[in-house]
């Protein structure tokens, strides 16, 4: 068949069973929007900024698992979209990126709206293609969508000149891909296996440490399995949220720096980390020296990069996630006695008796804690939540009930502020049944609001629940505690009223101060079925704790913040 | 930690940005490069790239890695047997002493490969510490220019 390439381009979308791509056109990514007017194979879903369109689609395959597809112009449109693009890859989630180029005849010309895109992508994509061939193209969409959704998943970013969509060549989207050099290795080193398992087997205060991988590679239901049946106590990450169900009896919470105590004190004091998906970020690890000292380490990854690159592994084992774990059952069940564990279990329960993951409530203010949890008593599983950058995205994380993996959406690695409302939309998307909640910040939500339009026009009811402060808080907290309270730039009670500012758009807004009025603004929107925003004033100063301070050493935490 | 100093051969597909993919992941990172060769692999679609680098067990350990994950990059190897050669060019005043220069090129497997009117150009081929010696020794010969190739290597 001999069509032009930015035919090539919807042809191929719809060989990928993509359902919807998020973007926004332009004068390079012209020929493509021509021939997405004349389909009907995929919804285009225009966002009001690119980098919203990325994180829309970033929300959509956290949501769904599927890869996520934006599409953009040259230029500007490609530079506004390289924060999404860093965004994605930090956090592996599975994208395709398509951008426009000027034509290759102007290319190195300095021409109107061209920039290095593939040389600006290299850093921040897992692979990326500047294609200067139609005839090419539906091999590099075929590679493109391999690359991104396998081995550790990432984003890749295709980039086409103007002419090469005009050009017409032969298409024929390919069976397979032949990557001669590409092979992620999946399976995971059967004597290897053995030997981990025998280490739990031999272990007494074993200790899982759950990563973001698990729920990348859709093996949270086996990582349930395998630990109720070695009955071993076990921390998430914040990017591994929702792995177990909240009240597993074996979740200790989540680690790090602003883990619980149980769940800092358990990793301190463990014999043997079993690391799943995991990959040792500062922010979970503190000072990587005095982390899980007495430990020896398990580390399974699909990455083998990930693998002894902060801390040694004494059983690496590299493969996916899923496919080792079901290697393992069979072993467990075997050879790990649960009841070796008890004493341990005792001790870790212990840790969180003492110093319970908790806040103080107050008649007189909402407290920011309180009205996550809120939501989490009323919506529980029913909500998939998403959260902006800042002392709320941590309580959020702290705070929720989470069920389910891809419940929690949320930008962990790069920490993108403006992340949340945009990703919602894509989780709505991706998930329409279930209520869509962003928890968000009065500083996040001004960083994407644009967004309530793209909301509103494709009827969207994403809910931001903006936890308002009046503070850039989190880094006002590190202002208070490390720098003397010199509070630089980070008051911002300017505000505008967020009420009009959702109706100016065609959706609502509900001010709350009080806990029925919170529960009535909820209720409504939800009732509604609209865009909302519901803007919530809670206590000024407060701090998100337990803390590990920046470098420190996990079992050193700040449980309380004492006002001198 | 110890730095070490290692030869890492890359062999990439041919195509358009390879080289900036490894560059990149090398100043990104932060490691060292202390010289780089790149050329075909006669007969394929293969090129061949000698880094020659320094850093911890675990750094090395960490760029070998990271090579890997780049999509076009087919194999990695770190010798442990390997023969090592590098090449430099140095360019004289004519007025220096040729018959002593020419004797040293000797003994490092050089000649003298043009004669101009003011200069001449002479190179040698050797391990690189040899070449580095070399380069010490015509010092005082008034080089007015040195080029040095970076290593190329092979296994044992
Ligand atoms: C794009 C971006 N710029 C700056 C930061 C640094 N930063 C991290 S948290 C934060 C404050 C966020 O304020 P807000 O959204 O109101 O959330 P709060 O901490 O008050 O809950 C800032 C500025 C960031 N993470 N992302
Ligand atoms: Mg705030």
């Amino acid at each position: 068949m001999q069509i032009s390439g930015a035919q090539m381009v919807i042809e191929s979308l719809i060989a990928e069973d993509v359902s919807v791509v998020f973007g926004y056109p332009g004068g390079a990514i012209m020929n493509v929007y021509d021939e997405i007017y004349k389909q009907s194979g995929f919804q285009h879903v225009l966002a009001r900024h690119e980098q919203a369109a990325i994180h829309a689609a970033e929300g959509y395959s956290k949501t769904t698992g599927k890869v996520g597809v934006a599409m953009i112009t040259s230029g500007p449109g490609f530079t506004n979209a390289v924060t999404g693009l860093a965004d994605a890859y930090m956090d592996s989630i599975p994208m395709v990126v398509i951008s426009g180029q000027v034509p290759m005849s102007l290319i190195g010309t300095d021409a109107f709206q061209e920039i290095d895109a593939v040389g600006i992508s290299r850093p921040c994509t897992k692979h990326n293609y500047l294609v200067t061939d139609a005839a090419d193209l539906p091999r590099i969409l075929k590679e493109a969508f391999y690359i991104a959704s396998t081995g550790r998943p990432g984003p890749v970013h295709v980039d086409i000149p103007k002419d090469v969509t005009a050009q017409i060549a032969e298409y024929k989207y390919p069976e397979t891909v032949e990557l001669e050099t590409y092979k992620p290795n999946v399976k995971g080193n059967l004597r290897q296996i053995k030997k981990a398992v025998d280490a739990i087997a031999a272990s007494s205060r074993p200790m899982f440490y759950l990563g973001g991988g698990i729920i990348n590679a859709n093996a949270a239901e086996e990582v349930r399995e395998l630990v109720k049946m070695c009955n071993i106590p076990a921390v998430e990450t914040f990017m591994a949220r929702g792995t177990l169900r909240v009240d597993d009896t074996n979740l200790v919470s989540m680690l790090g720096m602003h883990g619980s105590y149980a769940a800092n004190m358990s990793m301190s004091e463990t014999d043997l980390m079993i690391a799943i998906g995991a990959r040792f970020d500062d922010r979970v690890t503190g000072k990587l020296s005095e982390f899980a000292k007495h430990a020896k380490v398990i580390h399974i990854d699909i990455d083998p990069a990930s693998i002894s690159k902060l801390v040694p592994a004494d059983f690496p084992i590299v493969g996916d996630v899923k496919n080792v774990v079901n290697e393992m059952l069979p072993l467990a069940k075997e050879k790990v006695d649960g009841e070796r564990y008890a004493s341990w279990r005792e001790t870790v329960a212990n840790f969180d008796k003492l110093h319970p993951l908790t806040y103080e409530d107050s008649d007189d203010v909402l407290k920011p804690q309180w009205v996550i949890e809120r939501i989490g008593e009323l919506l529980g599983d029913d909500a998939n939540i998403t959260t902006d950058v800042g002392q709320h995205q941590m309580w959020a994380a702290q705070f929720y009930p989470f069920t389910r993996p891809r419940q929690f959406t949320s930008s962990g690695g790069l920490g993108t502020m403006g992340f949340g409302f945009p990703a919602a939309l894509g989780v709505k998307r991706g998930d329409p049944e279930r209520i869509s909640i962003n928890i968000t910040g009065d500083g996040s939500i001004l960083m994407n609001i644009q967004e309530l339009m793209t909301a509103v026009e494709y009827k969207l009811p994403v809910i931001n629940v903006i936890l308002n402060n009046k503070y850039l808080g989190m880094v006002r907290q590190w202002q208070t505690m490390f720098y003397d309270k010199r509070h630089s730039s980070t008051d911002i009670s300017l505000q505008p009223d967020f009420v009009m500012l959702a109706e100016s758009f065609g959706g609502v807004g509900y001010r709350v101060k009080t806990k029925e009025e919170f529960d009535a603004a909820l209720k409504d929107a939800i009732e509604k079925n609209v865009v909302a925003l519901i803007d919530v004033t809670v206590n000024r100063l407060e701090n998100v704790l337990p803390m590990v301070p920046a470098g420190g050493s996990l079992f050193n935490m700040m449980l309380e913040y004492k006002d001198k | 930690m110890a730095q070490e100093r290692r030869v890492i051969s890359v062999i990439v597909m041919n195509e358009a940005s390879v080289l900036s993919r490894i560059v990149g992941l090398f100043s990104g990172r932060g490691y060292n490069i202390d010289s780089l060769t790149v050329a075909p692999i006669p007969g394929s679609k293969y090129s061949r790239i000698t880094i020659v680098t320094q850093g911890s067990i675990r750094v090395i350990e960490q760029i070998i890695k990271q090579l890997h994950k780049l999509i076009p990059v087919l194999k990695v190897y770190e010798h442990e047997h390997l023969v090592e050669k590098e090449m430099a060019l140095v360019k004289f005043p004519v007025t220096e002493c040729l018959s002593d220069i020419a004797a040293l090129c000797g003994a490092y497997n050089g000649q003298i490969v043009n004669v101009g009117e003011d200069t001449i150009i002479v190179n040698v081929a050797d391990e690189p510490h040899r070449v580095s010696n070399f380069l010490k020794a015509i010092k005082r010969f008034h080089p007015k220019e040195i080029v040095r190739s970076g290593v190329v290597a092979m296994e044992m």
